[in-house]
């Protein structure tokens, strides 16, 4: 079974990578497995200074799925670029940066400090964290900004750029090509949906943050709602995410028009989730009648 | 090396009000340190949930993880049953340096759901060859559990907060009226009782462990956080670094 998928700048040998924020820089689970059976590896957000990110407690379970509020904590992309992402040279895999900010700015400052690591394949512009106060989804939610913020990072990165949208739009196609236009060389959709929890003896929202991020099973028709949607509109390489904890849920992004997938909270629950749902891919493939990955994107469309 | 593992359930107790042990048979039983953790799958949860280690038996190649009903995860564990199989991810975080450290006499501290990992501690000090002493709080009378074990580990005092068990009060009463004479000091618990303890044997050597809301349980996804006391911008991981740490290094919030 051919599982290889081709993205800008990237060709992968098959479509499945860990999402950005829950893999870290993959030393935790290069215990588990060997890293080079992905696709790819999405990184852990990088801004221009290491960033403490908020208080404690910063997740919550929910149904089929959690709220996390880590407020973009890591050590800034120096120190990611020095000690972090040479440990993943070793492993036959590319490597996406993921990109973060506050300001256009820093936004650039980071995209250009990446320009000097030999470690990386592509960034994925990350301007979709809700769990900020400053940036992150202020960038996500308004067409002018996402535009603006995507041009500039295009402009200075020697790499090809993935814009990871939001889903806390009333439009994603509007975002969509905003950032197409803007010269997105391709998309990452969806980081997670704003949402609460409150805890009933303590009368208090559990995430000291109020808000978290809704990600895992829960969030998944949403995800493929917007890349069916997307796909619809444009033509653009798509990374599809949200609540993938199986081969079938991979087979449904591929369906809806994704080019690739990436797997988040499923590490958390399972640390094989990724080389799992990879091994039984070409199985679910074949069932579903298909050849090849390649052949199973965009299947779902009823108009072609 | 960290690894999940599919194990059984040989027993499963219940000790005291909402409280159960629960005894898993695996191969890795012996490379479980006092103060490390087990990361527990649940069936029809997202998340897993960390159980600190209350034992081994290396011969038997089983360990004991005592819990409280807590929340919904908890209250699914409590609904197994010996023969059920768990999805665990096992050894997790640092653990108290026993091996290392060199000691006459230790203080343990433990209050609720803290007790657990100090009774292994307790145990592996003994074994070294260290006096323990014990001074256990609860809620009340039934939520007491694990006493007669520590008494046969050494001199073993409780503190109920209703005063229905043991003295009526805290840990830190009793502590004060023992004023031990220890070389180094461990504690669990809540955080407002490690704040009281921390601070009342600010003068002496102690390691603390600590819980927080986990995601990954292995150190990837910056969940389980903790400030550092020399310079608050930094933190530590729970899952990863902890749950054990020096007693001044981290700030308790
Ligand atoms: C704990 C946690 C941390 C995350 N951190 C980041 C991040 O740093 N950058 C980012 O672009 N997305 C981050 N995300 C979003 C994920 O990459 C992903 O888009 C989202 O969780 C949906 O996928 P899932 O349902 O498979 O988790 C994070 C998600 C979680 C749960
Ligand atoms: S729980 Fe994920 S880093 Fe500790």
């Amino acid at each position: 079974m051919n599982l290889t998928t081709t993205l800008p700048g990237l060709s992968l040998k098959n479509p499945v990578m860990p999402a950005s924020g829950c893999f870290g820089f993959g030393k935790e689970y290069s215990q588990f497995y060997d890293l080079s059976d992905l696709g790819a590896i999405i990184v852990k957000a990088a801004t221009g200074q290491a960033r403490y990110g908020n208080p404690t407690p910063r997740v919550a379970e929910t149904t089929s799925g959690m709220l996390n509020a880590i407020g973009l904590q890591n050590p800034g992309v120096d120190a990611i670029i020095k000690e972090e992402l040479p440990f993943l040279r070793s492993y036959d895999t590319p490597v996406i940066a993921n990109v973060a900010g506050s300001t256009v700015e820093e936004y650039v400052q980071v995209t250009k400090a990446l320009n000097h690591s030999q470690d990386i394949a592509a960034i994925e512009l990350n301007i979709s964290c809700p769990n900020v106060k400053e940036g992150g989804v202020q960038f996500g939610t308004d067409p002018e900004l996402a535009k603006e913020v995507t041009y500039q990072v295009k402009q200075a990165s020697n790499y090809p750029v993935y814009v990871k949208l939001s889903p806390n739009v009333s439009n994603i196609v509007t975002m969509a090509k905003a950032v197409t236009d803007a010269g997105a060389d391709g998309l990452s959709m969806i980081n997670t949906l704003t949402g609460m929890q409150i805890n009933l003896k303590q009368r208090k929202p559990i995430i000291a943050n109020k808000t978290g991020g809704l990600s895992g099973p829960a969030i998944k028709p949403i995800a493929i709602r917007m890349v069916y949607e997307v796909r619809q509109a444009l033509d653009i390489p798509i990374i599809g995410m949200g609540g993938i904890i199986t081969a079938e849920d991979a087979l449904e992004f591929l369906l809806a028009g994704a080019n690739a997938v990436a797997v988040g909270t499923a590490n958390f629950q399972n640390p094989l989730a990724c080389p799992e749902i990879i091994q039984e891919l070409p199985r679910v493939l074949e069932q579903y009648g298909f050849q090849s990955v390649e052949e199973a994107i965009g299947k779902g469309h009823v108009n072609g | 090396m960290i690894t999940k593992q599919l194990i059984e359930i040989k027993s499963h107790l219940r000790i005291a009000e909402d409280t159960f042990e629960v005894v898993l048979q695996s191969t890795l039983a012996r490379e479980l340190k006092p103060g490390q953790f087990v990361h527990v799958a649940l069936k029809n949860h997202m998340l897993r949930r960390p159980v600190s280690v209350a034992n081994v038996d290396a011969e038997a190649e089983t360990f004991t993880i005592v819990f409280k009903i807590f929340g919904e995860g908890t209250k699914s564990l409590s609904r197994y049953q010996a023969g059920d199989h768990l999805d665990v991810i096992l050894p997790c975080g640092s653990y108290y340096p026993v091996e290392e450290l060199e000691l006459d006499h230790a203080l343990i501290v433990g209050g609720g759901i803290g007790v657990p990992p100090l009774y292994y501690l307790a145990k592996s000090l003994k074994e070294k060859g260290v006096k323990v002493t014990t001074v256990l709080g609860f809620q009340s009378k039934a939520h007491v559990f694990y006493e007669e074990k520590f008494q046969l580990l050494g001199d073993t005092y409780i503190a109920t907060n209703d005063g229905t068990y043991g003295k009526k009060g805290f840990v830190t009463d009793i502590i004060s009226e023992l004023s031990p004479t220890i070389d180094y000091y461990f504690s669990c618990g809540p955080t407002p009782m490690l704040q009281a303890v921390t601070n009342q044997l600010a003068e002496q050597k102690g390691y603390i462990s600590l819980e927080e809301r986990m995601g990954c349980g292995v150190g990837t996804c910056y969940a389980c956080v903790v400030p550092l006391k020399e310079d608050p911008t930094q933190s530590k991981k729970i899952c990863k670094d902890g749950p054990v740490f020096y007693a001044n290094e981290v700030i308790l919030t």
